[in-house]
């Protein structure tokens, strides 16, 4: 599967512009790409949260596919229901129009996915749907003011998380979604991030190619809650990709391929210092926190080699 | 219309009702008393009776999520709950009613936590009573399967578009067997009919975005649409009676009356424990009281005018609740029906009765109606009393 960005760019662009995302919203980019490749014969279904919120105030919507808001908790479960409904109706020729094939995509950030949406996240790729259930994550819940998550980072300054006078932001690391979900034994898992717009494309298109269910991860740099410049939203995805931070791999049939491997992986540093949100790990004091990040990211990838290395023995 | 006669439990009565709308989708997740009915339902599928697409999914909140986007999708789509199932639902209750899905469900009514109680009482569906969805109660398990299949009818109905629960005792009902009159399957869909979805998320031809955010701007409008739509129901549940008695014999309205017309004293009862009351009533009715019963089948939309108008001119009047409003004045079917009957000089009183199970005996209804003698005379009397529990 090859993904050409000259026919890309010339798919329809299915979230149309006039959405109300934030300035440098990177969440944006990730839908569009997402739906360059997925095509119109698609259903989507989201979590409460940005991506939901912005694109949906009524009397307007920025979706030109079938969309579904629910509820927080329960993306999953309401696309499981709503490709249920297609294979029954299917069965007995009812379907609205005749399609070979309709893409069955949920989605929800890392609220609404590490947190609040796991069970219902865990239940639907348990029972084996097809469809694909995409996470945009940024690292805590922007939407209702930036609180912490399942997902935010080790020193992260949030706001039921802050950096104070004797707290230093968020004091546990990060959960491991795309592990969790790689336990699940689906066809497909896989991380990526919107700077890397073919490997996002490839991914989703390989996803929406299994028989079965398919999750993807997607860090999402998000200049209000991470507090960085709306310019280098991209750039702060890149980083964290050469940083090893949000390694880009895939998981097929329970196999590993890390995508990229950065000859010289940046410090973590580099990529904090360009973060509000770490602003006060600088601070002299504070010299292990910025380690202990160090030493889990570096121990999170060893652990990713080893994985790719013992699946493909 | 030629019917068979079956031995059912009220469980089996409601799957068979399910089975016969040739549903497209049920999702399900166990809770006692419910889990028959599902068993049920998954032998129909297993033995290829029926081609639903069951989803089993890992929590009532699921349960109630999928069976949205299944609607929202276009099909036909059930689903069953008791008691905390129903309140872990809570959330997606109101939304269901809400995107306006005709989804039907069985409630097998039980009481909530804590402490924990499998047996039966209401607090289940009057906890969800201002959600939006149609509530029709059950006295056995004929009644049941007769809610459930008009239960299709009335919240599929183009006018109306709202999901609809049918409601019967746990246990009580839903574990005896009772024998009861079925229609036969061809004759029962016929009745139904298939499920023509107003818009749906398969036709992507034509994209919709459902459950968008409504903010200041809209969302009273549309809370005044949905507001209307009950008025309608009411309509509708009528109609649909009507042309299910036709069909069946069996004739059912917002409200069944017992021995009403002529009575001085009335008991206002739902569910199960009617037919409890109908036998004491009985009994006084031979000794001369003039006493009767007023069944509420369809406790929303609530028919105020339809029960303020039966009970005009009466001397006294008894609404038992089964389930407790806590901190409330009297139990939800009292606080209904003292409202309705504002105005009018008959006195009223509420009894809150069977919680957790607690059986209702014939000699509470004999209190009661012995308390409505007292009422009648001019006695003085508690707004609100305890029936059945030890002091």
């Amino acid at each position: 599967m090859a993904v050409n960005l000259k026919t890309l760019a010339h798919n329809e662009n299915l979230l149309t512009g006039g959405h109300r995302a934030c300035a440098g919203c990177t969440g944006a980019n990730i839908l569009r790409q997402l739906m360059l490749t997925a095509g119109p014969d698609t259903v989507v279904g989201s979590a409460t949260g940005c991506m939901e919120v912005v694109t949906t105030i009524f009397p307007y919507t920025a979706w030109k596919t079938s969309f579904i808001h629910s509820a927080f908790e329960n993306s999953a479960a309401t696309v499981s229901g709503v490709e249920t409904a297609y294979r029954a109706l299917k069965k007995r020729g009812e379907l609205p129009v005749e399609r070979e094939k309709i893409n069955f995509i949920a989605i929800g950030g890392d609220g609404g996915t590490y947190d609040i949406g796991l069970q219902s996240l865990s239940g639907a790729m348990e029972r084996g749907h097809n469809m694909l259930y995409v996470c945009y994550d940024n690292e805590a819940y922007m939407n209702t003011g930036i609180q912490r998550s399942g997902a935010t980072p080790l020193g992260a300054h949030t706001s039921t998380a802050p950096a104070g006078t004797v707290k230093q932001g968020k004091e546990q690391n990060r959960k491991d979604l795309t592990s969790i979900m790689v336990a699940h034994n689906i066809p497909y898992v896989a991380q990526t991030t919107p700077y890397h717009w073919r490997d996002l494309a490839t991914k989703v298109e390989k996803a929406l190619a299994v028989d079965g269910p398919a999750f993807i991860n997607i860090l999402m740099p998000c200049p209000v809650g991470w507090h960085f410049d709306t310019a280098i939203g991209q750039d702060l995805a890149r980083e964290a990709v050469e940083s090893n931070f949000w390694p880009l791999f895939e998981v097929e049939d329970g196999v590993y391929k890390v995508n990229h491997k950065p000859k010289d992986p940046t410090p973590m540093t580099v990529w904090m210092e360009k973060q509000g949100r770490f602003k006060h790990l600088f601070r002299p004091g504070n010299e292990h926190l910025l380690e202990a990040s160090q030493q889990w990211v570096d121990l999170q990838w060893k652990r990713l080699l080893r994985l790719e290395e013992s699946t493909n023995g | 219309m030629e019917q068979k006669l079956m031995a059912l439990s009220g469980n089996e009565a409601v799957a068979y009702a399910f089975k016969q709308a040739r549903p497209h989708v049920a999702s399900a997740f166990p809770i006692t008393p419910q889990t028959e009915m599902m068993h049920k339902y998954a032998e129909f599928v297993a033995n290829g009776e029926i081609d639903t697409e069951m989803i089993l999914v890992e929590s009532e909140h699921s349960a109630m999520s999928a069976a949205v986007g299944s609607a929202a999708a276009g099909a036909r789509t059930f689903t069953a709950t008791s008691s905390a199932g129903f309140a872990l639902m809570w959330e997606i209750v109101y939304i269901t009613a809400s995107l306006r899905l005709p989804i039907c469900m069985a409630l097998v009514n039980r009481a909530l936590s804590g402490n924990i109680n499998i047996h039966c009482d209401h607090s289940d569906s009057m906890g969800g009573r201002d959600a939006g969805w149609i509530q029709l109660f059950s006295e056995n398990a004929q009644e049941a399967y007769d809610n459930a299949v008009m239960s299709w009818r009335i919240g599929e109905h183009k006018d109306v578009r709202l999901p609809v629960m049918t409601t019967y005792d746990g246990f009580i009902i839903s574990h005896t067997a009772d024998s009861l009159h079925m229609l036969p399957d061809d004759a029962a869909y016929k009745f139904i009919g298939p499920y023509k979805p107003g818009y749906t998320l398969l036709d992507v031809e034509n994209p919709i975005t459902v459950g968008p955010l409504d903010l200041t701007d809209y969302y009273f409008e549309h809370k005044a649409d949905q507001l209307a739509a009950y008025d309608k129901a009411a309509e509708i549940v009528g109609k649909v009676s009507e042309e299910y008695g036709e069909l069946t014999g069996r004739h059912y309205g917002f409200c069944e009356e017992y021995k009403l017309d002529d009575a001085d004293l009335v008991m206002v009862i739902l569910g199960s424990s009617a037919g409890t009351a109908k036998d004491v009533i009985d009994e006084y009715r031979n000794k001369g009281v003039k006493v009767g019963l007023l069944k509420v089948r369809m406790f929303r939309p609530f028919p105020a005018s339809y029960i303020a108008a039966k009970l005009a001119g009466r001397k006294a009047v008894a609404v038992l609740d089964r389930s407790a409003s806590f901190g409330g004045f009297g139990g939800p079917v009292f606080t209904e029906i003292r409202s309705a009957m504002y105005g009018q000089q008959v006195p009223v009183h509420g009894y809150i009765y069977g919680l957790g199970g607690r059986d209702f005996d014939l000699k509470q209804v004999a209190t009661v109606i012995e308390d409505l003698q007292k009422v009648a005379s001019g006695g003085a009397f508690e707004d609100i009393n305890l029936l059945g529990v030890r002091s």
